[in-house]
């Protein structure tokens, strides 16, 4: 029998023994997992050891979120797609809009496909990011790999990073053997990520070792910015202070690619495929795994009655300018896109440029005491 | 050690393990090898590189492994006040599967206690002399814990939710057939009402979900709250945790010093539960090696800890405080447990040991110790000198 869970023993017992208690829990997987998917998907395990309980873990150790609807699973490598498709595909299409078994995601990273996007009035927009994800191929993900494992992605990463040139030319900070003025540097830039306090993350078994094998990397102009081994393999930020997300993006794209090509000269690619486009950790990520956005001053708009359902139609959602756990300051507002899965990236980054400049216009009617009922958009 | 629900610390929970990845035995054991340059457990001290090349492919029946041993001492390189253990067993055959790591880290840990040692269990309280005179103007309340691992199942680093609550289940049987003054209660923790909890919180009863990553590292905090519970007697003396740190804890206590009567219930209890255990063919795990098998290797042996919170502000305050500690075998802790500071004099004063001495012989150390340290406080309070009456090492 195929190595299980971990606990070998664990199959002497029967499916309603072992099933998670999930009638608290308000999650994805809680939603979609049952006693007959338990049952088929329990002796299962990926060529890696990934088990259905390893994917569960966090859904079933974290009921539920104040603000978010959460995933409540993660992948622990590329098969745990396939082989746990079962409970993963009904999660997929909950949380991606209906997405089914056998679409087919495309992958669109060429920025000058982008209109517009260069003039968003910076006396709104403060700041605009695009970020994404990227695992790679031949190591298992976060949640799941050893440390030799994240080693090796480290090493590939600083290998990758270090030639490039140019407006990427830049230097990687190591976790482990960062000094105070280090620290205090990047920490004063945004750019430091810290060990995950999110149970959401540390349930899934993404902070073991830490800080070993993580690092962060950014160009000297510190518009680019690689997070390794934190909860994908890599993260890979653009950003830059006010609103031409066009520079962002076609910084985004131009640095993404670079990239990519010197891993697959090493003979490990960025985990792909048509149906899934770009595998990441958490279900909620793939696709693009991109969220492109902007913070914002929406003061007046952010309190009208129709702010939520504009969002909705705009295919946009807001998050407080701490990030996905905060709420807004001072009305201003982080603005990205919905989507991950079934739209391309430039499709996505679109929606945000087009939906943000129109909220904007909305913002400044509102200013001056007129009316927006006018300018309601349809559903995108 | 690791048994203090009142463990607070800043910032994160943990991660638990999962190092059960096929992938890694690709990667040759140095890059495997964890980064224990900053960190100050028994784990680190005794773990080297070739140790971890012959361990690292190993694994019990149930399928723990050396990575999930050791886990836990990796994610955190030490604590402020405390030499932590720095792993844990996942079963009963990791002592044996992993006894190149663990005997020296027991050896280390419990005062040079060799492999070939035979470790003693006494739980007959006649055995024990005095300890129902402590001066309750000084001992304020008195208590004894233990715990204790029930055979046929993996430990809570380790087992499923299946084994989890079969645990419980059998707990919930056994203690329901205690009767007398051990008649009493169990309160799941998944379906408490408001009242309930309020109730053991004002008690002290209820322990809560671990925040320390000491714990949360090692995998114990899963699936929280399923097949928690919290069982005491409707006297509020005895007290059974069920799926906390280890499958049970069992707890003795009251207030003042009559620390006899305290073991006295302690043995009786132990023994009743140990024998309805044993009457439904699930003994606790013992060998006469390591005694009373537990989830941390600090928790071997007795798995007791026998103390007293007392009032001690004079003798506290004096130069050979610690010292005295020592020779008399005894600890000290604040009064909130494991990881905090004395309060207005007061302190929690236990026994030092765990293994290699026997249940009676701990508390008699506690019942002595007290009553001397009781006695210099006395004297220290009239301006009298304590020189004379300084123990011998014990």
């Amino acid at each position: 029998m195929a190595k299980n869970c971990h606990n070998d023993l664990k199959m002497k017992y029967s499916v309603d023994e072992e099933f998670p208690d999930l009638s608290l829990h308000n999650n994805h997987m809680a939603k979609v997992l049952n006693k007959e998917i338990y049952g088929k998907l329990r002796g299962k395990s990926t060529p890696s050891g990934f088990t259905l309980d390893d994917v569960i873990q966090t859904g079933v150790d974290n009921p539920g979120h104040p603000f978010i609807m959460t995933v409540g699973c993660v992948a622990g490598d590329e098969e745990s797609y396939e082989f746990f498709k079962d409970l993963l595909d009904p999660i997929i299409s909950d949380r991606h809009g209906g997405y089914k078994p056998t679409d087919k995601h495309k992958t669109d990273l060429n920025f000058e496909n982008l209109k517009g996007g260069d003039d968003l009035d910076p006396n709104y927009v403060l700041s605009s990011r695009v970020r994404t994800g990227r695992s790679i191929k031949g190591f298992t993900l976060p949640p799941h790999n050893s440390r030799g494992e994240r080693r090796g992605i480290e090493k590939l990463s600083i290998e990758a990073l270090s030639s490039l040139e140019g407006e990427f030319k830049g230097k990687y900070y190591p976790l482990s053997g960062m000094t105070d003025a280090e620290q205090e540097q990047l920490i004063n830039d945004h750019f430091l990520f810290d060990k995950p306090v999110s149970p959401l993350l540390t349930c899934a078994g993404m902070a073991r070792d830490w800080p070993d094998g993580r690092g962060i990397w950014h160009n000297d102009n510190k518009t680019f910015l690689v997070w390794v081994n934190e909860e994908d393999h890599l993260r890979v930020i653009s950003m830059q202070l006010g609103g031409n997300m066009k520079e962002v993006f076609r910084r985004f794209c131009v640095g993404l690619q670079k990239i990519e090509e010197i891993f697959k000269k090493h003979n490990h690619g960025f985990m792909w495929n048509e149906h899934l486009g770009y595998i990441l950790t958490c279900p909620s990520n793939l696709g693009t795994g991109l969220r492109g956005g902007v913070h914002v001053k929406l003061p007046k708009l952010s309190t009208h009655a129709k702010f939520e359902e504009i969002l909705t139609r705009l295919r946009l959602q807001k998050r407080g300018t701490g990030g996905v756990d905060t709420a807004s300051v001072g009305g201003v507002f982080d603005i990205s896109n919905a989507d991950r899965l079934g739209s391309s990236e430039v499709a996505q980054v679109q929606l945000v440029v087009d939906g943000v400049k129109l909220m904007v216009e909305m913002e400044k009617k509102l200013e001056k005491g007129e009316s927006i009922d006018g300018m309601i958009p349809a559903q995108k | 050690m690791l048994n203090s629900p009142q463990i607070r610390q800043q910032g994160s929970t943990m991660p638990f393990g999962n190092t059960h990845n096929q992938m890694k035995m690709k990667y040759t054991s140095e890059q495997e090898y964890p980064d224990l340059s900053k960190h100050n457990n028994h784990m680190a001290k005794i773990l080297t590189p070739a140790m971890y090349e012959r361990l690292r492919s190993k694994q019990t029946p149930s399928g723990f492994t050396l990575d999930d041993v050791i886990q836990t001492g990796v994610d955190n390189p030490g604590h402020p006040f405390i030499m932590t253990v720095g792993c844990v067993a996942g079963d009963e055959e990791t002592y044996e599967v992993f006894k190149e790591l663990l005997d020296p880290v027991i050896e280390d840990r419990h005062g040079g206690y060799k492999p070939s040692d035979k470790h003693k269990t006494d739980l007959n309280p006649s055995n024990l002399k005095g300890g129902d005179d402590l001066d309750s103007n000084y001992v304020l309340s008195s208590r004894v814990r233990t715990g204790r691992s029930v055979r046929g199942f993996c430990l809570p680093p380790h087992c499923s939710r299946g084994e989890r609550r079969a645990v419980e289940k059998l707990s919930i049987e056994a203690l329901a057939s205690l009767s007398g003054d051990l008649k009493g209660k169990y309160y799941a923790l998944k379906n408490m009402t408001e009242a309930e909890q309020q109730q053991l919180i004002d008690d002290h009863f209820l322990f809560d979900k671990p925040v320390s990553p000491l714990l949360l590292a090692s995998g114990m905090g899963r699936d929280w709250p399923d097949a928690r519970g919290i069982w005491h007697n409707d006297n509020k003396t005895f007290l059974v945790w069920v799926n906390e740190e280890d499958h049970l804890r069992v707890i003795s206590m009251q207030k003042g010093g009559n620390m006899k009567e305290v073991f006295d219930r302690f043995c009786t209890g132990l023994t009743k539960i140990e024998t309805l255990f044993k009457e439904r063919s699930h003994a606790f795990m013992w060998n006469e090696h390591l005694g009373y098998v537990l989830t941390c290797p600090s928790n071997l042996g007795t798995g007791l800890r026998a103390g007293v919170h007392v009032k001690l502000p004079n003798m506290s305050k004096h130069a050979k405080f610690e010292e005295v500690l020592k020779k008399l075998r005894l600890q000290k802790r604040g009064t909130g447990g494991v990881d905090t500071a004395a309060v207005g004099g007061v302190f929690d004063i236990s026994n030092a040991d765990r293994l290699g001495f026997s249940e009676v012989e701990l508390v008699q150390m506690v019942v002595d110790g007290v009553k001397l340290l009781v006695e210099m406080e006395k004297k220290l309070e009239k301006g009298q000198s304590i020189d004379d009456i300084m123990p011998a090492q014990k």
